[in-house]
């Protein structure tokens, strides 16, 4: 469940960047310090504003909050939903849960891949999208079930995922909630 | 289908209010339109039918109210909206899409009943809480006969008890929750006193709904009497069983029952003025509706510094998991709350004992909580008429899987699978013969079609090899291959161990290891011996549930499916057909009719053959992809063994 290290395509940014990144998590950790579990929170709000965890941030974080980078380390692993490398701007989840598996989640998962020209785990080449296996959406009854951008797509077959993607690109702008009412 | 007892009458002048209130909301002067707009329902285009059935209202001036609840069960037939006309009974339509939403909202124009969607109608009493009895029935009711809708083979059986409010009421409306007995509990808990709150819970033979069962009076007992002046409730709500939802419905749907369950749970343990919700980062909606709900029960007084009017303080907070399957353990849960890894430690200490930072703690399950409230409201001895000897009460099981009728059910413990999966679930819905179900999730196992008469219990499960969970119930029908399953399960915990231990570790990455190389054609003949001998080795070396769980589906695929696992070993044949170097796809030439549809349905050009003459795949083009046998309707596609012909066929697609 290790967050994949390997950047493409990306290179690193420059130090005035990285001053600006660590300003602004120290800042996120500051808001949020007396919050239990402040290192999980302050981590997720983190990963929202940059779509993953830049390092800077990270050793601002451990300032911050008093604790050792390795701890912060340890937290960012341990989670699946940290990543250390960008992803892209939009999240593709495939459920690999028990039912979704049984009515044809791998199928799905194989298509997705495909038509994204990514693996697994990895943004696509521009950036666009991220696809990721998750591990049950809680809508197995639905079963296959795809979320984009937190918008949830029951009984998907892999015909349906070119005009799904196309759907959520046309929605860009106020796809940034979940899939809430 | 019995009601709960909510005759109580509400003593304090805030949930009597309260209770007005919601009782108006419930049973308008003009149509109630509810919606079911669970995760669930929004999956099968919820959102889109209520901007439709809006619009559509809006456009016919028609006055009605438009409310969004949770799930009502039946997910199959989602979108799901109920109709109550003033004075009638409710209706509930299914698969209402946004075009059937428009049919809805012409019919309560004056328009004809879309009898298409029209599932049935709920008793009268049921749905209004036995208070506004039907006065002059609106003339838009149907005539003719509507079935009950607990007659339908959906409901039959069931007792909706824990899910008694979901899919019916607002779930962020707290007076529709007081309205329908809501807060009736606490009320009597503060009156009687925390003693006699963990007597009633004891005495109803309430059992942790999270997985091992453990009875929840015993829990809170201990916690009670463990020296502290500080001390903490939590809601496990990590549901990280796949194949398992009913936590979320339940957050969803009802969140308030929950947060009352954990307000009641404070008070019996004593010393507890804070809980937390421990929520799964894949449930942003319930994680939405339960801040909703916190914040409304805060703004009532049922929550903060003066519970109540009576002087108790109890706070609740949410804290979203970061997606990890070991922090439902309850002791790598604490962890995670605590901002560190959520890796599991050592018990005893029990968490009772010593739980967040140091203090005594009781875990319990979302459902478990949920079933506090009821309790109370209903009797310790009515709860405990209710399910078999060591287990007591409903429970809620997610039916999924190759199933027709997928959904949440809730049967009173010791209904038998086969009522579930053939009467509740509706048979398959693919294939002809039920194969296995499987329970419990990851930890638990496969039980035969021989088995179905298995009454669900805890005890049962446990006898047969299997563990309740979380009460997933996964219906495999003959399409899926057990040897294949279990490496999949065996993924899963591989890659959600947490490391800790090397049994946990090493043993789950050989046993997969061990299963790919199975499902891959390259099983050897001491694999099983080999399989069984690490499966003990886990159960036996490892720290925590995780481990000592996760031999699990193998033990069973042992237990049950050792021909299935055999063929793949020694015949190098998958008669599923999943496992795609262990078979072929053939045609019956006596059973095809020559249809076409498989030659039309093929994505790769793989059949041939003449209109009315029986077809060929060609082995060298097909993929194994599945297609064509899913598009004949005679069943004239079959699974053959490959001959040495096709070797090096199939592999690099
Ligand atoms: C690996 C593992 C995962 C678990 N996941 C959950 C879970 O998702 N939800 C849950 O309620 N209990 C889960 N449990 C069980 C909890 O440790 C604990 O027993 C339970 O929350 C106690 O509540 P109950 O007594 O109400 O069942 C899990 C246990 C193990 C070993
Ligand atoms: S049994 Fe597995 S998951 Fe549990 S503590 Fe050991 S290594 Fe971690
Ligand atoms: S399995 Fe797929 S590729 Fe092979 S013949 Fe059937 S449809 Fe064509
Ligand atoms: S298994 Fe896919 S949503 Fe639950």
């Amino acid at each position: 469940m290790s967050a994949s290290t390997s950047v493409r395509g990306i290179s690193p940014p420059h130090p005035e960047e990285e001053e600006a990144i660590a300003a602004e998590a120290a800042a996120i950790a500051r808001s949020l310090r007396d919050r239990p579990g402040a290192v999980t929170a302050v981590l997720e709000t983190v990963q929202q504003r940059w779509h993953h965890l830049p390092v800077a941030a990270m050793r601002a974080v451990a300032r911050e909050l008093g604790i050792p980078l390795s701890r912060v380390y340890g937290v960012a692993t341990f989670y699946a939903a940290f990543s250390l490398s960008p992803r892209g701007r939009h999240m593709v989840q495939v459920c690999l849960g028990t039912a979704c598996y049984v009515r044809g989640g791998t199928k799905l998962a194989e298509a997705l891949e495909e038509h994204l020209r990514t693996p697994m785990g990895q943004p696509s080449a521009d950036f666009c999208f991220h696809l990721e296996g998750v591990r049950c959406l809680g809508c197995c009854s639905l079963a296959p079930v795809v979320r984009v951008d937190g918008r949830t797509f029951g009984r998907v077959r892999p015909q349906d995922i070119p005009r799904l993607l196309a759907s959520v690109l046309a929605r860009t702008g106020s796809l940034q909630g979940g899939d809430g009412t | 289908m019995t009601a709960i007892p909510t005759s109580d009458r509400p003593f304090s002048p805030l949930l009597r209010a309260l209770r007005e209130e919601g009782l108006a909301r419930l049973a308008p002067k003009v149509p109630r339109v509810s919606l079911g707009m669970a995760s669930c329902g929004l999956a099968a285009g919820a959102r889109e039918t209520w901007d439709a059935l809006r619009a559509a209202l809006a456009g016919r001036d028609t006055v009605a109210c438009l409310v969004p609840t949770g799930c009502l069960g039946w997910c199959q037939k989602e979108p799901l909206v109920e109709v109550r006309l003033p004075g009638s009974p409710a209706l509930v339509f299914g698969r209402v899409t946004a075009e059937a939403a428009d049919q809805v909202a012409a019919w309560l124009a004056g328009g004809e009943l879309p009898r298409a969607h029209l599932l049935g109608q709920y008793p009268a009493a049921d749905r209004s809480d036995g208070q506004t009895q039907p006065t002059t029935p609106d003339p838009r009711f149907p005539a003719g006969e509507i079935p009950l809708i607990w007659d339908l083979p959906f409901y039959r059986g069931q007792l909706r008890w824990v899910t008694r409010n979901c899919g019916f009421v607002n779930p962020a409306d707290l007076a529709e929750y007081v309205a329908r007995g809501g807060y009736l509990a606490l009320e009597k808990a503060l009156a009687r006193g925390p003693e006699w709150v963990v007597e009633q819970v004891t005495r109803a033979g309430l059992r942790g709904r999270g997985g091992a069962g453990f009875p929840t009076g015993a829990k809170w007992q201990a916690a009670r009497r463990a020296p502290g002046e500080q001390k903490y409730v939590i809601a496990n709500a990590d549901e990280g069983d796949p194949g398992a939802y009913m936590d979320r419905g339940l957050l969803e749907g009802d969140p308030f029952s929950v947060i009352e369950g954990m307000t009641i749970g404070a008070l019996a343990v004593g010393h507890c003025h804070e809980g937390f919700v421990y929520v799964r980062a894949e449930y942003p909606l319930a994680v939405e509706r339960l801040e909703t709900a916190i914040a409304e029960a805060r703004k009532a007084g049922l929550l903060g510094e003066n519970v109540l009017g009576s002087g108790f303080a109890f706070e609740v907070h949410v804290v979203r998991g970061a997606g990890a399957f070991v922090c439902g353990e309850e002791t790598a849960l604490l962890a995670s709350i605590e901002g560190r890894p959520g890796e599991p430690r050592p018990r005893p200490p029990f968490p009772s004992e010593k739980g967040l930072w140091g203090r005594p703690t009781v875990i319990n399950n979302v459902e478990t909580w949920a079933n506090v409230p009821l309790i109370l409201m209903s009797g310790a001895q009515l709860y405990a008429s209710v399910g078999s000897e060591g287990s007591k009460g409903t429970k809620v099981f997610s039916l999924v899987g190759d199933v027709s009728n997928t959904g949440l059910v809730e049967v009173p413990m010791g209904a038998t699978l086969r009522h579930m999966v053939e009467v509740n679930g509706g048979g398959l819905s693919r294939g002809t013969r039920i194969k296995a179900v499987q329970t419990g999730g990851p930890s638990g196992g496969f039980l035969p079609a021989s088995l179905l008469d298995l009454p669900v219990d805890y005890e049962s499960l446990t006898g047969a090899g299997t563990i309740m969970g979380s009460g997933g119930l996964v219906v495999m029908g003959e399409r899926t291959c057990m040897v294949d399953v279990a490496r999949y399960f065996l993924s899963f915990t591989r890659a959600e161990s947490c490391g800790k231990c090397v049994p946990c570790r090493e043993g789950t990455h050989r046993m997969l290891q061990i299963l790919e190389r199975i499902c891959a054609g390259g099983g050897r003949p001491d694999d099983v011996g080999l399989l069984e001998e690490w499966a003990w080795a886990v159960k036996d070396g490892s720290l925590c549930g995780l481990g000592q769980t996760a031999p699990n589906p193998v033990l069973s695929l042992l237990r049950y499916f050792g021909d299935e696992l055999e063929q793949h070993v020694r015949d190098r044949f998958c008669p599923a057909g999943v496992c795609r170097e262990l078979f072929r796809f053939g045609i019956v030439p006596e059973t095809c009719t020559g249809c076409g549809a498989c030659l039309r349905a093929c994505p790769r050009g793989a059949i041939g053959g003449e209109p009315r003459q029986p077809h060929i795949i060609d082995q060298a083009r097909c993929t194994l992809c599945g297609v064509c046998r899913d598009a004949c309707p005679f069943e004239a596609i079959v699974v053959e063994p490959r001959s040495p012909a096709d070797e090096g066929v199939n592999r690099n697609e």
